[in-house]
Protein backbone atom coordinates (compact mmCIF):
# COMPACT_ATOMS: atom_id res chain seq x y z
CA UNK A 1 0.00 0.00 0.00
CA UNK A 2 1.24 3.51 -0.64
CA UNK A 3 0.71 6.55 1.56
CA UNK A 4 -1.76 8.16 -0.87
CA UNK A 5 -3.99 5.13 -0.71
CA UNK A 6 -3.81 5.12 3.09
CA UNK A 7 -4.79 8.80 3.11
CA UNK A 8 -7.77 8.13 0.84
CA UNK A 9 -8.88 5.25 3.05
CA UNK A 10 -8.59 7.33 6.22
CA UNK A 11 -10.52 10.15 4.55
CA UNK A 12 -13.40 7.79 3.75
CA UNK A 13 -13.39 6.45 7.30
CA UNK A 14 -13.36 9.88 8.89
CA UNK A 15 -16.25 10.97 6.67
CA UNK A 16 -18.24 7.89 7.82
CA UNK A 17 -18.33 6.38 4.30
CA UNK A 18 -17.96 2.64 3.73
CA UNK A 19 -14.93 1.43 1.77
CA UNK A 20 -13.04 -1.78 1.05
CA UNK A 21 -9.27 -1.87 0.73
CA UNK A 22 -8.40 -4.63 -1.75
CA UNK A 23 -4.81 -5.83 -1.28
CA UNK A 24 -2.95 -8.30 -3.50
CA UNK A 25 -1.29 -10.53 -0.90
CA UNK A 26 1.42 -11.45 -3.40
CA UNK A 27 2.90 -8.05 -4.16
CA UNK A 28 1.13 -5.77 -1.68
CA UNK A 29 -0.48 -3.58 -4.34
CA UNK A 30 -3.84 -2.21 -3.34
CA UNK A 31 -6.87 -0.25 -4.42
CA UNK A 32 -9.83 1.34 -2.73
CA UNK A 33 -13.41 0.39 -3.49
CA UNK A 34 -16.02 2.84 -2.28
CA UNK A 35 -19.55 1.70 -1.60
CA UNK A 36 -21.62 1.97 -4.76
CA UNK A 37 -18.63 1.60 -7.08
CA UNK A 38 -18.47 -1.52 -9.18
CA UNK A 39 -15.81 -3.97 -8.03
CA UNK A 40 -15.58 -5.79 -11.37
CA UNK A 41 -16.49 -9.43 -12.02
CA UNK A 42 -13.73 -10.98 -9.94
CA UNK A 43 -14.81 -9.32 -6.69
CA UNK A 44 -18.42 -8.25 -7.30
CA UNK A 45 -20.21 -10.78 -5.08
CA UNK A 46 -17.49 -10.88 -2.44
CA UNK A 47 -17.40 -7.09 -2.23
CA UNK A 48 -21.14 -6.81 -1.90
CA UNK A 49 -21.15 -9.48 0.82
CA UNK A 50 -18.38 -7.64 2.64
CA UNK A 51 -20.21 -4.30 2.47
CA UNK A 52 -23.37 -5.90 3.80
CA UNK A 53 -21.86 -8.06 6.53
CA UNK A 54 -18.93 -5.88 7.50
CA UNK A 55 -16.74 -9.04 7.40
CA UNK A 56 -13.29 -8.86 5.83
CA UNK A 57 -11.98 -11.92 3.98
CA UNK A 58 -9.37 -13.39 1.65
CA UNK A 59 -10.73 -13.92 -1.87
CA UNK A 60 -9.03 -15.85 -4.65
CA UNK A 61 -9.21 -14.43 -8.15
CA UNK A 62 -7.21 -15.43 -11.25
CA UNK A 63 -4.99 -17.67 -9.12
CA UNK A 64 -3.99 -14.85 -6.76
CA UNK A 65 -5.02 -14.17 -3.16
CA UNK A 66 -6.58 -10.80 -2.39
CA UNK A 67 -7.56 -9.49 1.02
CA UNK A 68 -10.77 -7.49 1.11
CA UNK A 69 -10.64 -5.37 4.25
CA UNK A 70 -14.01 -3.73 4.71
CA UNK A 71 -14.29 -0.55 6.74
CA UNK A 72 -17.87 0.25 7.72
CA UNK A 73 -18.63 3.29 9.84
CA UNK A 74 -19.76 2.28 13.32
CA UNK A 75 -23.55 2.14 13.41
CA UNK A 76 -25.31 4.86 15.39
CA UNK A 77 -28.80 5.02 16.75
CA UNK A 78 -30.39 8.43 17.16
CA UNK A 79 -33.56 8.46 19.24
CA UNK A 80 -35.85 11.47 19.19
CA UNK A 81 -37.60 11.56 22.55
CA UNK A 82 -36.28 11.01 26.06
CA UNK A 83 -39.23 8.82 26.95
CA UNK A 84 -39.70 5.55 28.83
CA UNK A 85 -39.07 3.48 25.68
CA UNK A 86 -35.74 5.27 25.13
CA UNK A 87 -34.69 4.57 28.72
CA UNK A 88 -35.17 0.83 28.12
CA UNK A 89 -33.57 1.03 24.68
CA UNK A 90 -30.37 2.73 25.89
CA UNK A 91 -28.71 -0.19 27.73
CA UNK A 92 -29.84 -2.72 25.13
CA UNK A 93 -28.51 -0.66 22.25
CA UNK A 94 -25.18 -0.35 24.00
CA UNK A 95 -24.95 -4.12 24.50
CA UNK A 96 -25.79 -4.66 20.84
CA UNK A 97 -22.91 -2.36 19.88
CA UNK A 98 -24.68 0.83 18.83
CA UNK A 99 -23.61 4.33 19.79
CA UNK A 100 -26.91 5.81 20.93
CA UNK A 101 -27.84 9.47 21.17
CA UNK A 102 -31.08 10.75 22.66
CA UNK A 103 -32.42 14.13 21.57
CA UNK A 104 -35.34 15.84 23.27
CA UNK A 105 -35.83 19.58 23.77
CA UNK A 106 -38.18 19.00 26.70
CA UNK A 107 -35.88 19.40 29.68
CA UNK A 108 -38.34 17.67 32.00
CA UNK A 109 -37.79 14.46 30.03
CA UNK A 110 -34.16 14.90 29.04
CA UNK A 111 -32.49 14.58 32.42
CA UNK A 112 -29.15 12.93 33.07
CA UNK A 113 -30.73 11.03 35.94
CA UNK A 114 -33.06 9.20 33.57
CA UNK A 115 -30.30 8.58 31.01
CA UNK A 116 -27.01 7.93 32.73
CA UNK A 117 -24.29 6.69 30.41
CA UNK A 118 -26.05 7.80 27.22
CA UNK A 119 -25.33 10.82 25.06
CA UNK A 120 -28.29 13.02 25.88
CA UNK A 121 -28.96 16.35 24.15
CA UNK A 122 -31.71 18.58 25.57
CA UNK A 123 -32.03 20.58 22.36
CA UNK A 124 -34.31 20.82 19.35
CA UNK A 125 -33.46 18.14 16.77
CA UNK A 126 -32.83 20.71 14.01
CA UNK A 127 -30.07 22.31 16.09
CA UNK A 128 -28.39 18.98 16.79
CA UNK A 129 -28.73 17.60 13.27
CA UNK A 130 -27.20 20.70 11.75
CA UNK A 131 -24.14 20.12 13.90
CA UNK A 132 -24.02 16.30 13.58
CA UNK A 133 -25.72 15.30 10.32
CA UNK A 134 -27.43 11.94 9.87
CA UNK A 135 -25.96 9.42 7.40
CA UNK A 136 -26.48 5.97 5.87
CA UNK A 137 -24.95 4.23 8.94
CA UNK A 138 -27.32 5.88 11.34
CA UNK A 139 -30.73 4.61 12.43
CA UNK A 140 -33.33 7.11 13.57
CA UNK A 141 -36.26 6.30 15.81
CA UNK A 142 -38.76 9.08 16.56
CA UNK A 143 -40.75 8.25 19.67
CA UNK A 144 -42.11 11.49 21.13
CA UNK A 145 -45.58 11.33 19.50
CA UNK A 146 -45.24 15.08 19.03
CA UNK A 147 -45.14 16.28 15.40
CA UNK A 148 -43.35 19.49 16.44
CA UNK A 149 -40.41 17.38 17.61
CA UNK A 150 -40.60 14.24 15.43
CA UNK A 151 -41.40 15.49 11.92
CA UNK A 152 -38.26 17.44 11.12
CA UNK A 153 -35.76 14.71 12.09
CA UNK A 154 -37.86 12.13 10.21
CA UNK A 155 -37.58 14.26 7.08
CA UNK A 156 -33.81 14.63 7.63
CA UNK A 157 -33.40 10.87 8.15
CA UNK A 158 -35.22 10.03 4.92
CA UNK A 159 -33.21 12.57 2.96
CA UNK A 160 -29.92 11.37 4.46
CA UNK A 161 -30.70 7.73 3.58
CA UNK A 162 -30.51 6.48 7.17
CA UNK A 163 -30.47 2.67 7.07
CA UNK A 164 -33.47 2.64 9.38
CA UNK A 165 -36.19 5.20 10.03
CA UNK A 166 -38.94 4.36 12.51
CA UNK A 167 -41.74 6.39 14.04
CA UNK A 168 -43.92 5.59 17.01
CA UNK A 169 -47.68 5.85 16.63
CA UNK A 170 -50.76 3.97 15.53
CA UNK A 171 -51.71 3.54 11.88
CA UNK A 172 -54.10 6.46 12.24
CA UNK A 173 -51.41 8.71 13.75
CA UNK A 174 -49.04 7.62 10.99
CA UNK A 175 -51.55 8.41 8.24
CA UNK A 176 -51.69 12.00 9.51
CA UNK A 177 -47.89 12.07 9.68
CA UNK A 178 -47.67 10.90 6.06
CA UNK A 179 -49.85 13.84 5.02
CA UNK A 180 -47.66 16.30 6.91
CA UNK A 181 -44.45 14.87 5.43
CA UNK A 182 -45.93 15.15 1.94
CA UNK A 183 -46.58 18.81 2.61
CA UNK A 184 -42.89 19.10 3.53
CA UNK A 185 -42.08 17.93 0.00
CA UNK A 186 -41.26 14.23 0.52
CA UNK A 187 -42.48 11.72 -2.05
CA UNK A 188 -44.33 8.44 -1.38
CA UNK A 189 -41.24 6.32 -1.97
CA UNK A 190 -39.25 8.06 0.71
CA UNK A 191 -42.13 8.23 3.16
CA UNK A 192 -42.74 4.51 2.54
CA UNK A 193 -39.36 3.75 4.13
CA UNK A 194 -40.64 4.73 7.56
CA UNK A 195 -41.30 1.76 9.81
CA UNK A 196 -44.65 2.53 11.40
CA UNK A 197 -46.02 1.26 13.64
CA UNK A 198 -42.46 1.07 14.91
CA UNK A 199 -40.65 -2.18 15.73
CA UNK A 200 -40.78 -5.81 14.67
CA UNK A 201 -44.22 -7.29 15.18
CA UNK A 202 -43.64 -9.32 18.35
CA UNK A 203 -46.80 -8.16 20.06
CA UNK A 204 -44.82 -5.76 22.26
CA UNK A 205 -46.93 -3.78 24.72
CA UNK A 206 -44.77 -2.38 27.56
CA UNK A 207 -42.14 0.30 26.90
CA UNK A 208 -39.33 -2.25 27.41
CA UNK A 209 -40.92 -4.70 24.99
CA UNK A 210 -41.35 -1.95 22.41
CA UNK A 211 -37.66 -1.15 22.89
CA UNK A 212 -36.79 -4.79 22.10
CA UNK A 213 -38.98 -4.65 19.00
CA UNK A 214 -37.31 -1.41 17.83
CA UNK A 215 -33.78 -2.72 18.41
CA UNK A 216 -34.57 -5.98 16.59
CA UNK A 217 -35.93 -4.03 13.63
CA UNK A 218 -32.87 -1.77 13.57
CA UNK A 219 -30.54 -4.80 13.55
CA UNK A 220 -32.57 -6.44 10.76
CA UNK A 221 -32.35 -3.25 8.70
CA UNK A 222 -28.58 -3.03 9.23
CA UNK A 223 -27.78 -6.66 8.42
CA UNK A 224 -30.21 -7.13 5.55
CA UNK A 225 -29.67 -3.81 3.84
CA UNK A 226 -29.09 -3.96 0.09
CA UNK A 227 -26.00 -2.27 -1.23
CA UNK A 228 -27.06 -0.17 -4.17
CA UNK A 229 -24.61 -0.03 -7.09
CA UNK A 230 -24.51 3.39 -8.64
CA UNK B 1 -19.32 -1.76 15.72
CA UNK B 2 -15.93 -1.32 14.21
CA UNK B 3 -12.66 0.03 15.48
CA UNK B 4 -12.65 3.13 13.33
CA UNK B 5 -13.78 5.43 16.11
CA UNK B 6 -11.06 4.40 18.54
CA UNK B 7 -8.79 7.24 19.47
CA UNK B 8 -5.39 6.77 17.88
CA UNK B 9 -6.55 4.00 15.63
CA UNK B 10 -3.64 2.24 13.91
CA UNK B 11 -4.27 3.45 10.35
CA UNK B 12 -4.49 7.06 11.52
CA UNK B 13 -1.24 6.59 13.44
CA UNK B 14 0.41 5.05 10.33
CA UNK B 15 -0.56 8.06 8.24
CA UNK B 16 0.81 10.42 10.87
CA UNK B 17 4.09 8.52 11.15
CA UNK B 18 4.51 8.48 7.36
CA UNK B 19 3.89 12.23 7.36
CA UNK B 20 6.75 12.61 9.83
CA UNK B 21 9.05 10.82 7.40
CA UNK B 22 9.29 7.60 9.42
CA UNK B 23 9.46 4.14 7.83
CA UNK B 24 6.15 2.42 8.44
CA UNK B 25 4.98 -1.18 8.12
CA UNK B 26 1.37 -2.28 8.43
CA UNK B 27 0.51 -5.76 9.72
CA UNK B 28 -3.04 -6.98 9.13
CA UNK B 29 -4.83 -10.10 10.36
CA UNK B 30 -6.10 -11.63 7.09
CA UNK B 31 -7.37 -15.02 8.30
CA UNK B 32 -8.18 -16.68 11.60
CA UNK B 33 -9.02 -20.25 12.58
CA UNK B 34 -10.49 -21.34 15.89
CA UNK B 35 -10.49 -18.87 18.72
CA UNK B 36 -8.41 -15.88 17.70
CA UNK B 37 -8.06 -12.89 20.00
CA UNK B 38 -8.38 -10.19 17.33
CA UNK B 39 -10.75 -10.30 14.36
CA UNK B 40 -9.80 -10.39 10.69
CA UNK B 41 -8.91 -6.88 9.54
CA UNK B 42 -7.16 -5.85 12.80
CA UNK B 43 -3.97 -3.85 12.39
CA UNK B 44 -0.62 -3.44 14.07
CA UNK B 45 1.50 -0.61 12.69
CA UNK B 46 5.25 -0.52 13.21
CA UNK B 47 7.87 2.15 12.55
CA UNK B 48 11.53 1.71 11.63
CA UNK B 49 12.59 1.96 15.27
CA UNK B 50 10.31 -0.83 16.38
CA UNK B 51 7.66 1.43 17.91
CA UNK B 52 4.24 -0.08 17.37
CA UNK B 53 0.56 0.68 17.80
CA UNK B 54 -2.54 -1.50 17.63
CA UNK B 55 -2.69 -5.29 17.89
CA UNK B 56 -3.05 -8.45 15.85
CA UNK B 57 -3.30 -10.93 18.72
CA UNK B 58 -3.82 -9.15 22.00
CA UNK B 59 -0.16 -9.48 22.93
CA UNK B 60 0.89 -13.05 22.11
CA UNK B 61 2.75 -12.60 18.83
CA UNK B 62 3.29 -8.85 18.54
CA UNK B 63 7.00 -9.16 19.32
CA UNK B 64 7.55 -11.57 16.44
CA UNK B 65 5.46 -9.44 14.07
CA UNK B 66 7.47 -6.34 14.96
CA UNK B 67 10.79 -8.04 14.16
CA UNK B 68 9.44 -9.43 10.87
CA UNK B 69 8.11 -5.96 10.06
CA UNK B 70 11.56 -4.45 10.49
CA UNK B 71 12.90 -6.98 7.93
CA UNK B 72 10.03 -6.16 5.59
CA UNK B 73 10.82 -2.44 5.85
CA UNK B 74 14.46 -3.01 4.88
CA UNK B 75 13.70 -5.54 2.11
CA UNK B 76 10.53 -3.91 0.81
CA UNK B 77 8.76 -7.19 -0.05
CA UNK B 78 5.54 -8.04 1.81
CA UNK B 79 5.24 -11.27 3.80
CA UNK B 80 2.49 -13.48 5.07
CA UNK B 81 3.15 -14.86 8.57
CA UNK B 82 1.31 -17.68 10.22
CA UNK B 83 1.03 -18.23 13.95
CA UNK B 84 -0.50 -21.21 15.70
CA UNK B 85 -0.48 -22.96 19.02
CA UNK B 86 2.91 -22.87 20.75
CA UNK B 87 3.12 -26.50 21.85
CA UNK B 88 4.76 -28.63 19.15
CA UNK B 89 7.41 -26.47 17.60
CA UNK B 90 9.46 -24.83 20.31
CA UNK B 91 10.85 -22.07 18.11
CA UNK B 92 7.44 -20.90 17.11
CA UNK B 93 5.77 -18.00 18.86
CA UNK B 94 2.29 -19.15 19.67
CA UNK B 95 -1.20 -18.13 20.62
CA UNK B 96 -2.16 -19.29 24.09
CA UNK B 97 -5.83 -19.35 23.11
CA UNK B 98 -5.27 -22.27 20.73
CA UNK B 99 -6.26 -20.46 17.57
CA UNK B 100 -4.32 -19.84 14.40
CA UNK B 101 -3.88 -16.56 12.54
CA UNK B 102 -2.38 -15.37 9.26
CA UNK B 103 -0.87 -11.90 9.29
CA UNK B 104 0.06 -9.91 6.20
CA UNK B 105 2.98 -7.52 6.72
CA UNK B 106 3.74 -4.80 4.17
CA UNK B 107 5.80 -1.68 3.97
CA UNK B 108 3.95 1.59 3.51
CA UNK B 109 5.43 3.19 0.38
Amino acid sequence: MDTDLLKQLNEERQARRAAILITDLGDGSGRLLREGESAGDAFGDAAERAFRSGKSAVVEADGRDYFLNVHLPPARLVVIGAVHISQALAPMARIAGFDMTVIDPRTAFATQERFSGVELLAEWPDEVLERVPLDAYTALAAVTHDPKIDDFPLKCALEAGCFYVGALGSRKTHAKRVERLKELGLDDNRIGRISAPIGLDIGASSPSEIAVAILAEVIAALRKRQVAVR
Amino acid sequence: MNDTQEPLDPLTVAERWAGEGRDVAIATVVETWGSAPRPVGSHLVIDGEGNFHGSVSGGCVEGAVVSEAIDVMSEGRPRVLEFGVADETAWQVGLSCGGRIRVFVEKLR
